[in-house]
């Protein structure tokens, strides 16, 4: 049994690297969290100190922040369900003319860089004279939303056999019904995912917000101007913490949640 | 409800319309792609295109307006020393960080893939899912964190009496400087840890689909652990590999934050499109300058389709 060989050292080495390298700059995070140092990033930390935990709840720009950022990323998503969806059905579901087309017309907004997706939006906002609001931020994200939400629909769709839906039609159900009882179903743990991953996304995103935006900030907008003036270095860094946190939990949950069926199929091979 | 074989028409509005889009397949196809079609082939296609169209436009150096008459004056300035610097340091960064990335990745992605039980499964799903989907600005804040001159590197080289070590590499011309997170390696460096989980991710996935008992035929054939790899585990890894690039290049390519927060001071082509457009305001440099990312991922994904790495992601 190949599962039964023992990895070469060097390889069990590289690997253990690697791990390492991934994890410890977030590990690192949580020790900053607690310091005393104020003006520098002095290692190792001069003291320790629980403070700046409420310093940070206190502050009001960081709550205006997280509630944008928050409401564009439950926006976008929703957006991005329905549209990727949608065009996912008619991609696995059909051939037709442009087909090709639609499938690169997708991913493009991923695969070009995020700044090219930013400037051009911006361009056309100015020359439309359309003035910054939530919606114009909203209106980049979904952009970029859509393709992580269509990869995870089309990949269930082709596995879903169109049988089932002919099946359900031919015993009587309306084309909502259909919808309702059989597909939804089928391709419900893909949608959670895709949209889990495009809410992440967005949450997350700043290169597109910093041309979208105009002067709201969005979390990652708020961390960028820390970053680059640095006013407060305690209260970013709890702030980071925090953000390392609330993507910590889904995470173990994810992994728990799917413990069981990754044993299964270990069973099966 | 209904028990004969062919059903009275419905009645009621949506039901009425679902049941006609059923009956009439290419309209249905039709009505699921409108949005996306508008959406991205008008909103975004439109805005890229209104774009470039700019990149034809050329500023007058004096006023500051844009002139609107065709020209190709924005290009040629492209190559302008200045200017052209930064676009060979930008593609050659992104190339470097693809390699590295690829390097790293792979032993990561091969023990995940092959050998990692149990615990040890656990740890490597989460040390490649919390790099992912850590907030991208945390992550380069850590780095600062590490990088810093009175940081945690900096200490560990001390304790290890290696710092003539890290002091050496900082005096190196070009990618020294005066602490890893003013100089090109920090930028390097940081570049390949937020972009890595992006090739680990597609490497794992096409050498997972590799079964064990081809690298054993492989060694009972007598190839040796250097021949199985380059002549069996490699080739069919690379469409993985080629999908993960895709991420790591073009990301690359188009970052303005990071080498703006941790590196020399010197511009990639995002810093550019970024001065250019906000504070130079010259927009149609800016445009000429993300035609150049545009047309090398253009070429970049023609080349990986034709490797088949779509199918790998």
């Amino acid at each position: 049994m190949h599962s039964e060989k023992r990895a070469p050292l060097a390889l069990k080495l590289a690997a253990a690297g690697g791990l390492v390298f991934l994890l410890a700059p977030i590990a690192l995070i949580f020790v900053y969290a607690f310091t005393t140092e104020e003006k520098s990033f002095r290692w190792p930390p001069p003291g320790l100190t629980t403070k700046w935990l409420g310093v940070t709840l206190g502050r009001a720009d960081v709550w205006e922040a997280l509630g944008l950022s928050l409401k564009v990323a439950a926006i976008s998503t929703s957006i991005a369900l329905v549209l990727g969806t949608m065009t996912a059905a008619a991609v696995a579901r059909s051939r037709f003319f442009g087909r090709e087309t639609i499938s690169l017309l997708v991913i493009l907004p991923i695969a070009l860089p995020g700044i090219i997706t930013g400037i051009s939006l911006r361009s056309a906002f100015s020359l439309l004279e359309i003035p910054f609001s939530t919606w114009t931020i909203v209106l980049g994200h979904a952009t970029f939303c859509i393709v992580v939400v269509y990869n995870n629909a089309v990949a269930r769709f082709r596995r879903t056999s169109g049988a089932l839906i002919d099946a359900a039609m031919d015993l009587g159900a309306d084309g909502l019904q259909t919808f309702r009882l059989v597909i939804l179903p089928n391709i419900g743990t893909a949608l959670l995912a895709g949209g889990m991953l495009a809410f992440a996304l967005s949450f997350d995103e700043v290169i597109v917000t910093t041309f979208t935006a105009g002067n709201q900030s969005t979390l990652p907008i708020w961390m960028l101007e820390e970053l680059i003036r640095p006013r407060q270095r305690p209260v970013t860094n709890v702030v980071a913490m925090a953000v390392v946190l609330v993507t910590v939990i889904p995470i173990l949950a994810a992994y728990w949640l799917t413990k069981e069926g990754e044993h299964t199929d270990g069973a099966e091979k | 409800m209904n028990s004969a074989a062919i059903f009275p028409a419905r009645s009621g509005l949506v039901a009425r319309a679902v049941d006609w889009m059923i009956r009439h397949p290419a309209m249905f196809t039709f009505l699921m792609v409108l949005p996306i079609s508008l959406w991205l082939g008008i909103v975004y296609i439109g805005s890229l295109i209104a774009l470039l169209m700019q990149s034809f436009f050329s500023i007058d150096e004096f006023s500051g307006v844009i002139v609107k008459e065709f020209t190709l004056g924005t290009y040629a300035e492209l190559l302008r020393p200045a200017n052209f610097d930064i676009i060979l340091r930008t593609i050659l960064m992104a190339a470097l960080v693809t390699l590295a990335s690829a390097v790293i990745a792979f032993p990561i992605a091969y023990y995940a893939a092959r050998y990692a039980k149990g615990k040890w499964k656990a740890l490597f799903y989460i040390g490649i899912m919390l790099p992912l989907w850590s907030s991208y600005l945390v992550k380069v804040y850590a780095w600062k964190l590490v990088l810093a001159k009175e940081g945690i590197l900096t200490w560990i080289f001390e304790k290890l009496h290696l710092s003539w070590l890290l002091d050496g590499i900082l005096s190196l011309p070009v990618i020294g400087g005066n602490s890893l997170s003013v100089s090109y390696l920090g930028t390097f460096i940081v570049f390949i840890y937020i972009w890595l989980p992006y090739m680990i991710i597609p490497v794992q996935a096409a050498l997972e689909r590799v079964p064990g008992a081809m690298l054993e035929a492989a060694s009972d054939l007598g190839a040796t652990p250097r021949q199985s790899f380059r002549m069996v585990l490699f080739p069919l890894a690379l469409p993985g590999i080629i999908a993960g690039s895709i991420f790591t290049f073009s990301l690359t390519l188009g970052d303005y934050i990071i080498p703006q927060i941790i590196g020399s001071g010197r511009l990639f082509i995002g810093q550019a499109v970024y001065v250019q457009q906000g504070t130079a305001g010259n927009i149609p440099l800016a445009a000429a300058f993300t035609v150049v990312p545009i047309v090398i991922m253009g070429v970049y994904l023609w080349g990986a389709r034709k490797m088949g790495a779509f199918d790998a992601l």
